[in-house]
C-alpha cells in the first residue's frame, strides 16, 4: 500500500511526561514522526497535538490504535483528507542585496507572506499556509540563499461545525460524571 | 484523618484487597516499610533479589487472577524489577510495583541511588506514576490497581519519593476514577458478532485458536460451549494451554514452534480460524506470510491494537472474550464437521508428536509425564524457559483451567522459581510444581532462601542436562554442533538446597523417577528433585525459525544441520 502523509490529532491530558510517552511509543514501534505540534485545546487541562506521520493506511491505523492505548491520550483522530484544513507557520531568513530585495518582496507578496525583519543583507519572511505553500515559497527563496528556516509543523482541523475530536471527549466526560 | 503517605499507601492497598507483598527494602522506601507492622493484614515476603519480587508478584497474579504487588527501593532495587515488569507487560499480567525514590528536592540531581525508573519502565508498563503529592496518593493507588486489572491487564509502577511517604495528608479512599483516556471496549460489536457467526456457520474446516485471553477472562465454559455446539476443533497457543481441557475430544494441542505437528497442520489447512484472546506472536504463527494460507480469520481480542497488527483479519471483534463468546454462542447453530475432524484425527495418528521413546536413560519428557501421572493432572505447573518449558507444555496434560504458568512473551529464564513461589502463596491448597532447567534455575536460585524461610511448599523438578539446552539444540541443528558457551558446569543442586535447609534428591536412573516425585509430594514443605536427564535430547516437533507452520520437523532428519537460518527472527 502506498505511503501517504496522515495528520493525527491527539487530545491528551496536560500532565508531565505525556510528550515523552508519545515520542517513546513512536520510537519503539518504529514509526516516524514527520512533524509534531503541541498546544492548549479549548478544554482546560487538555492539550492538542497534531502529529504528521508517513505511512500506509494500515500502518497509520496501527499508530492510531497504539496511541490510544497510552492512558494519558484521550482521543486520536486521523484527519487526513479533503475535509481538513492544515496550516503551518514558517520563518525563513534569506540573504539579500539591494539589487534583489524588491524581487524577494514581490515573491513574498504573491504568497501573501510577511516580512518581519529586515537588515542590510537579510530579510526574515513569515509565511502561513499548508505544507505545500510553505514548500513552494521555500523553493523560490532558496535561489537567493537561505540563512535559516524555522517551521512549526502542521496543525490540522476538520471543516464545518464539528470538532475534530472533542465531541466524543466531552460526551465521555459527562458520562464519567454521571457515574 | 491525617495520615503519612506510607500509611495512605497501606490503607489503600487494604482497600484494594492486597494480602501479600513481595519485596526488598532500602534507604528511601524505609518509611513505607516502617509502617508495615501497623498493618499485619499485609503479609510481606522478603525475597532475595528484586527480580524475584516481580516474578513472584507475577506468579501470584497469574495463578489467582488478582493483582500482584511488589516493593523495591530506588536505583538498583528498581532496575532489578525491570525484567519482571517487562515479563508481565508482554504476557498481560496485572502487577503493581511500588518503588522508593529519593526525596523530591534531590530528583534530577543524580543523588545516591537515584534513577529515573518511570522513564526506564515507560515502554514496559501499561502506565506508570511518579507520585509527587501525598494528598493524591490514594487516587494514584486506586488508578494503578484499576488499570492493572481491567481491560488488557498489565503492570503499573508507582515511584514514591521518600518525602512523599513521610508527609501527611487527609486520607479518604476515592470512589470514582478520573481516567478520560481509558475506556476499554468490553462489549463486542453486535454486527461484527453476527458476521462472525455467519462465517462460522459457513466454514467447512474451522479451527478455534485460543490464547491467554480466555484464561484471563475466565471464559472456559463459553469456549467449551462454542466448540461443542458447532463441533469446532480447538488449538491453543502456549499461553492458552489449560483454557480448554486437553483431554477433550475436540482438543488438538497447541501450535507454534514446538507445538504439536497436527495442531500446526490443522491451522495450515483450516478455512476459518477463530482466534480468541491471542496476539499472533511469531513463535505461534511461524512465518506470517505462510500462516493459515486458506483461512479467513475472526479475531476476538480486548486490545484493538492487536487486531491487524501481525496478520490480516477478516472479522475483528474488540471486546472481553467472555462477553463476546456469550453473545456469539447465542447465534451459533449446532453443526458437525465430521470429515474435517476425521482428517485431524488421522493427522494426530500419523503425527503423534508427543510419543516418548522407550529407552533406559532418564528422558526429560518421561520426567514430565511422571509428574503428570503422580499429580493426576491436579497441579499448577510453573516452568522456566527453553527446553524444560516446551517439554512441560507438551508432556503434561492440562485439563484444569489456568494450571500452566509460563513466561511466553519475554521468555525469561529464571522466572520459574520465584513465580512458583508466588503461585503457591496465592494458591496454598494447590500442588505447585516448578519445572526448571539447570540454566534458568541458577538465574534466580537465591529465592531458595525465601522458600525456606517462609516454608513455601513448592516442589522443584530440575531437568538437569548440563546445557543451556534450547540454545544447544539450535547449535546442534543450525550451527553444526558448535556448542559455543552452552555447556554448564552445574553445582550439586541437592547440596545447595540442603544448605538452605530444603530437602532434595538427585535422580540418575529411570526407575527412581516416579518414587522421587512421590517423595517430593509426601514432604509437607518444599522439596527439590535434581533429574539428571539425557544431555543432548532435542525438543520435537519443531518449526524452524522463519519457516511456516507447514514446514514442521517431527524428528531429527539427516542433513538438517545444513539448513541455514535466513533472517531468523
Amino acid at each position: 500500500m502506498a505511503a501517504t502523509k496522515h495528520a493525527l490529532v491527539a487530545m491528551v491530558t496536560d500532565k508531565p511526561g505525556v510528550l515523552n510517552r508519545i515520542a517513546s511509543l513512536f520510537r519503539r514501534r518504529g514509526f516516524n514522526i514527520e512533524s509534531i505540534a503541541v498546544g492548549h485545546s479549548e478544554v482546560p487541562q487538555i492539550s492538542r497535538m497534531t502529529i504528521v506521520v508517513d505511512g500506509s493506511t494500515t500502518q497509520v491505523e496501527q499508530v492510531r490504535k497504539q496511541l490510544e492505548k497510552v492512558i494519558d491520550v484521550i482521543k486520536v483522530s486521523d484527519v487526513t483528507g479533503e475535509g481538513t484544513i492544515t496550516r503551518e507557520l514558517a520563518m525563513i531568513k534569506v540573504k539579500t542585496t539591494s539589487a534583489n530585495r524588491s524581487e524577494i518582496m514581490q515573491i513574498v507578496d504573491i504568497f501573501r507572506a510577511n516580512i518581519v525583519d529586515v537588515s542590510s543583507d537579510s530579510v526574515a519572511v513569515e509565511v502561513t499556509g499548508d505544507e505545500e505553500k510553505v514548500n513552494s515559497l521555500y523553493k523560490l527563496l532558496r535561489g537567493f540563499g537561505i540563512i535559516e528556516i524555522a517551521r512549526t509543523g502542521v496543525i490540522a482541523m476538520t471543516r464545518g461545525g464539528v470538532s475534530s475530536s472533542m465531541m466524543e471527549v466531552k460526551q465521555s466526560k459527562t458520562r464519567t460524571k454521571k457515574k | 484523618m491525617k495520615m503519612t503517605g506510607a500509611q495512605i499507601i497501606c490503607e489503600s492497598l487494604l482497600k484494594e484487597g492486597v494480602e501479600v507483598i513481595f519485596g526488598i527494602l532500602g534507604g528511601v522506601i524505609l518509611p513505607l516499610y516502617d509502617t508495615l507492622p501497623q498493618y499485619p493484614q499485609l503479609r510481606h515476603i522478603l525475597v532475595r533479589h528484586e527480580q524475584g519480587a516481580a516474578h513472584a508478584a507475577e506468579g501470584y497474579a497469574r495463578a489467582t487472577g488478582k493483582v500482584g504487588v511488589c516493593f523495591a527501593t530506588s536505583g538498583p532495587g528498581a532496575t532489578n524489577l525491570v525484567t519482571g515488569i517487562a515479563d508481565a507487560c508482554l504476557d498481560s499480567v496485572p502487577i503493581v510495583a511500588i518503588t522508593g525514590q529519593v526525596i523530591k528536592p534531590l530528583i534530577g540531581k543524580d543523588a545516591f541511588q537515584e534513577i529515573d525508573i518511570t522513564g526506564i519502565t515507560l515502554p514496559i508498563t501499561k502506565h506508570n506514576y511518579l507520585a509527587l503529592d501525598t494528598a493524591l496518593l490514594a487516587e494514584t493507588i486506586k488508578e494503578a490497581f484499576f488499570l492493572a486489572r481491567t481491560g488488557r491487564p498489565g503492570p503499573v509502577l508507582i515511584d514514591l519519593p521518600k518525602d512523599v511517604q513521610i508527609n501527611q495528608a487527609d486520607f479518604s479512599y476515592p470512589e470514582k476514577l478520573n481516567l478520560p483516556g481509558y475506556k476499554p471496549t468490553l462489549k463486542g460489536h453486535p454486527s461484527q458478532i453476527k458476521k462472525a457467526a455467519k462465517l462460522i456457520s459457513e466454514a467447512n474446516q474451522p479451527v478455534i485458536l485460543a490464547g491467554r485471553g480466555v484464561n484471563i477472562s475466565g471464559a472456559y465454559k463459553e469456549l467449551k460451549c462454542l466448540a461443542e455446539t458447532a463441533q469446532i476443533p480447538v488449538v491453543t497457543t502456549l499461553l492458552g494451554i489449560s483454557c480448554f481441557p486437553e483431554s477433550h475430544v475436540l482438543s488438538y494441542g497447541w501450535l507454534g514452534m514446538h507445538g504439536m505437528a497436527y495442531a500446526n497442520m490443522a491451522i495450515d489447512a483450516a478455512d476459518l480460524i477463530i482466534a480468541i484472546g491471542m496476539r499472533f506472536d511469531d513463535r505461534a504463527t511461524g512465518s506470517v506470510s505462510g500462516f493459515a494460507p486458506n483461512a479467513k480469520i475472526i479475531h476476538i481480542d480486548i486490545d484493538p491494537a492487536e487486531i491487524g497488527k501481525n496478520v490480516r483479519v477478516d472479522v475483528p471483534i474488540v471486546g472481553d472474550v467472555k462477553g463476546v463468546l456469550n453473545e456469539l454462542n447465542k447465534l451459533i447453530m449446532p453443526n458437525e464437521h465430521i470429515a474435517w475432524i476425521y482428517q485431524l484425527d488421522q493427522w494426530r495418528k500419523e503425527h503423534p508428536s508427543i510419543i516418548i521413546r522407550d529407552c533406559d536413560e532418564v528422558l526429560p519428557q518421561y520426567v514430565v509425564r511422571q509428574i503428570y501421572e503422580k499429580t493426576s493432572g491436579d497441579a499448577i505447573i510453573v516452568t522456566g524457559v527453553g527446553q524444560n518449558q516446551m517439554w512441560a507444555a507438551q508432556h503434561y496434560f492440562f485439563d484444569k483451567p489456568n494450571s500452566l504458568i509460563t513466561s511466553g512473551g519475554l521468555g525469561t529464564m529464571g522466572f520459574e522459581l520465584p513465580a512458583s513461589m508466588g503461585a503457591k502463596v496465592g494458591c496454598p491448597d494447590e500442588t505447585v510444581w516448578c519445572i526448571a532447567g539447570d540454566g534458568g534455575f541458577q538465574m534466580t536460585i537465591q529465592e531458595l532462601a525465601t522458600i525456606a524461610k517462609e516454608n513455601i511448599a513448592v516442589k522443584i523438578a530440575i531437568l538437569n542436562n548440563g546445557f543451556l539446552g534450547m540454545v544447544r539444540q539450535w547449535q546442534d541443528l543450525f550451527y553444526e554442533k558448535r556448542y559455543v558457551a552452552t555447556p554448564l558446569n552445574c553445582p550439586d543442586f541437592v547440596k545447595i538446597a540442603e544448605a538452605y535447609c530444603i530437602p532434595g534428591i538427585t535422580v540418575k536412573y529411570k526407575r527412581d523417577v516416579g518414587p522421587a516425585i512421590e517423595k517430593a509430594m509426601d514432604e509437607p514443605g518444599p522439596y527439590l528433585v535434581n533429574f539428571m536427564v539425557e544431555p543432548e535430547e532435542n525438543v520435537y516437533p519443531m518449526v524452524p525459525p522463519g519457516a511456516s507452520l507447514a514446514e514442521v520437523m517431527e524428528e531429527p532428519k539427516k542433513g538438517v544441520s545444513k539448513w541455514q537460518p535466513q533472517n531468523t527472527p
